[in-house]
């Protein structure tokens, strides 16, 4: 079991011919063994690119990503992704995409396909497992990727929006889904969205970042998801506890864009 | 007006009435979907066509030399069927043509893709060939026949060369944008499974590229099913388009309207067959 240390993370992008960039601006934070921190922040205030570093599919322009002792350079099997759609393999079925982590290891096929087959049962897709992935819903391509990342055992899970493509209905139902396999498997998981809603009920930690340059604004350590694993998420949600603090972070979120808003009409 | 809700399936085939789909329609002009196939027009236009032909031929308005008669089509093709053309069968005339056809987009498909892969891959590989293909891909490939006949005579292998050139182009291009069009979602994705560079060109790439590489030899038999004929009007012995080609010489207009009718079908029918293929093969096409 692994901590992941971000240490003073910078990101600017730089295109020729164009204003640079700063998407990131010394980003700290460590995340401990099993812990659950959720990501919110307004639009473009880099928390794709936070991610995408972390990942390892970017390099930051100043700063550190360390999973315990190793720097990270690159992506690795450590860290698996949760994509927000599209990235299933469509020519594969269900099974082929869970398998395809073990399949690429050269695991064993018998040891494989215990693997997937209790995977597909846990996230409710056993009956589905032969069928081509672009004949299910987006909810249910959604647990396939869930599931096909579990598959390949990574120390920490990272997800971009992971049910930002979903209605409200299948989203809150995926939102146990997380939780469970949360509970389940003991994995640390970064988990970014939209929704305050959800990064409350999810998060055990919350980070709000905010924009230009992207920093982290605020953080919290959050009593929900512990309760979400035995209460009914709906009386959760409904607390006064749980609405106050979404209020807040709501307030802080819309002074953010405001002051966005502001500062664009000011300039322009 | 209870009656519109009960056309009759004769008339909805005929696209002379609104099927269920289209009747729900307010909306017409401007919906291509909503357009009856007009069945009946297309009946009515073919057989005036052929009555036009009939009446024309057989009043004498028009001379064979120029269009021939029903009778005397008929009677050349029983006779191509069982004599052939020159001593070579229909059928060889034919099969010689397709397989060059065949041959060259083989050979084009088995050269360009790989070409094309290594084009959207790497910078060595793409600034190397860009140059070539961009120079090379707005030539007809009717326009090498010449350099083609200096080269290597008017055999069989200088046919299949040139149908190999006019096919390696269209599949180079095709892999290439194939490899474009990937959604970098899933190479990361890939990788973050664990997946090697390698695996991540043969799980991942190879077949997110194999639509637009299906679409690719789709074009490369169009393509070359008309340069092959053209070719074998310049110089060949067997194969439709020589025969075609021979027959004008003989002002044998009936098997020069026999001959283009078959091109026509057996382009027809190359297409319909790559359509099936496509459906079978990449059933995920267009889902990604
Ligand atoms: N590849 C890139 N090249 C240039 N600029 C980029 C690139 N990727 C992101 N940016 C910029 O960096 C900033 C942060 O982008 P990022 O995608 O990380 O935001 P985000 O928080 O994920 O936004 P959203 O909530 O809309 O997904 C934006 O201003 C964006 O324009
Ligand atoms: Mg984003």
């Amino acid at each position: 079991m692994k901590t992941l240390t971000v240490e003073g993370v910078s990101m600017t992008f730089t295109i020729p011919g164009m204003d640079p960039i700063q998407a990131l601006k010394d980003v700290s934070f460590r995340l401990d063994s099993g812990e659950l921190l959720s990501i919110l922040g307004p639009s473009g205030c880099g928390k794709t690119t936070l991610l995408n570093i972390v990942a390892g599919f970017l390099a930051p322009t100043e700063g550190k990503v360390v999973l315990e002792d190793k720097l990270v350079t690159g992506p690795s099997a450590e860290r698996g992704m949760v994509f927000q759609q599209g990235a299933l393999f469509e020519w594969l079925t269900v099974e082929q995409n869970v398998a395809y982590g073990p399949s690429m290891a050269g695991k064993p096929r018998r040891e494989t396909k215990e693997i997937v087959d209790h995977l597909l049962e846990t996230v409710g897709l056993r009956d589905f497992s032969s069928k081509p992935v672009y004949q299910l819903s987006g909810g249910m391509q959604q647990r396939v990727a869930l599931a096909r990342c579990l598959a390949n055992d990574p120390e920490i899970i990272l997800m971009d929006e992971p049910l930002g493509a979903l209605d409200a209905l299948t989203r809150e139902k995926m939102q146990g889904l997380i939780l469970k396999l949360w509970k389940e498997t003991g994995k640390t998981i970064i988990l970014i969205t939209h929704s305050v809603e959800e990064a409350l009920f999810l998060g055990e930690r919350l980070m709000v970042m905010a924009p230009r340059p992207g920093r982290i604004m605020k953080e919290y350590g959050l009593p929900f998801a512990e309760r979400g694993l035995v209460e009914d998420p709906r009386e959760i949600k409904a607390a006064s506890d749980f609405i106050e603090k979404r209020e807040e972070i709501l307030t802080m979120i819309w002074d953010m864009e405001e002051e966005i808003m502001g500062h664009r009409s000011e300039t322009s | 007006m209870s009656d519109k809700n009960h056309q009759s399936s004769l008339m909805i085939w005929l696209g002379l009435a609104d099927n269920s789909f289209t009747r729900q329609k307010t909306v017409k002009f401007g919906d291509p979907s909503a357009v009856n196939s007009g069945r009946a027009y297309g009946i009515i236009m073919v057989a005036g066509l052929l009555i036009l032909w009939w009446v024309s031929t057989n009043f004498g308005w028009i001379k064979p030399i120029y269009w021939p008669s029903y009778s005397e089509v008929g009677n050349r093709l029983v006779k191509l069927l069982s004599e052939g053309y020159r001593n070579v069968s229909l059928w060889d005339h034919i099969s010689a043509s397709v397989y060059r056809v065949l041959s060259g987009v083989f050979y084009g498909a088995v050269l360009g893709i790989p070409l094309g892969l290594a084009m959207g891959l790497s910078s060595i590989a793409r600034g190397m060939f860009d140059p070539v293909v961009e120079f090379v891909r707005p030539i007809p490939p009717l326009a090498l026949i010449p350099l083609i006949i200096l080269w290597f005579g008017i055999d069989e292998f200088a046919k299949i060369f040139l149908l190999f050139l006019a096919s390696l182009f269209i599949m180079i291009i095709a892999a290439r944008s194939g490899v474009n069009g990937v959604n970098i979602s899933k190479v990361h994705a890939a990788y973050s499974l664990g997946a090697s560079k390698f695996q991540v060109l043969r799980t991942v790439i190879l077949p997110n590229a194999l639509p637009e590489i299906f679409t690719g030899l789709r074009i490369s038999m169009g393509v070359c099913w008309g340069t092959v004929v053209a070719a074998e009007l310049v110089a060949a012995d067997r194969g439709i388009g020589s025969m075609i080609m021979i027959a004008k010489n003989f002002l044998q207009t009936d098997t020069v309207v026999i001959g283009i009718s078959i091109i026509g079908l057996i382009g027809f029918g190359i297409e319909l067959i790559m359509r099936v293929l496509e459906r079978w093969l990449i059933p995920w096409r267009g889902t990604g």
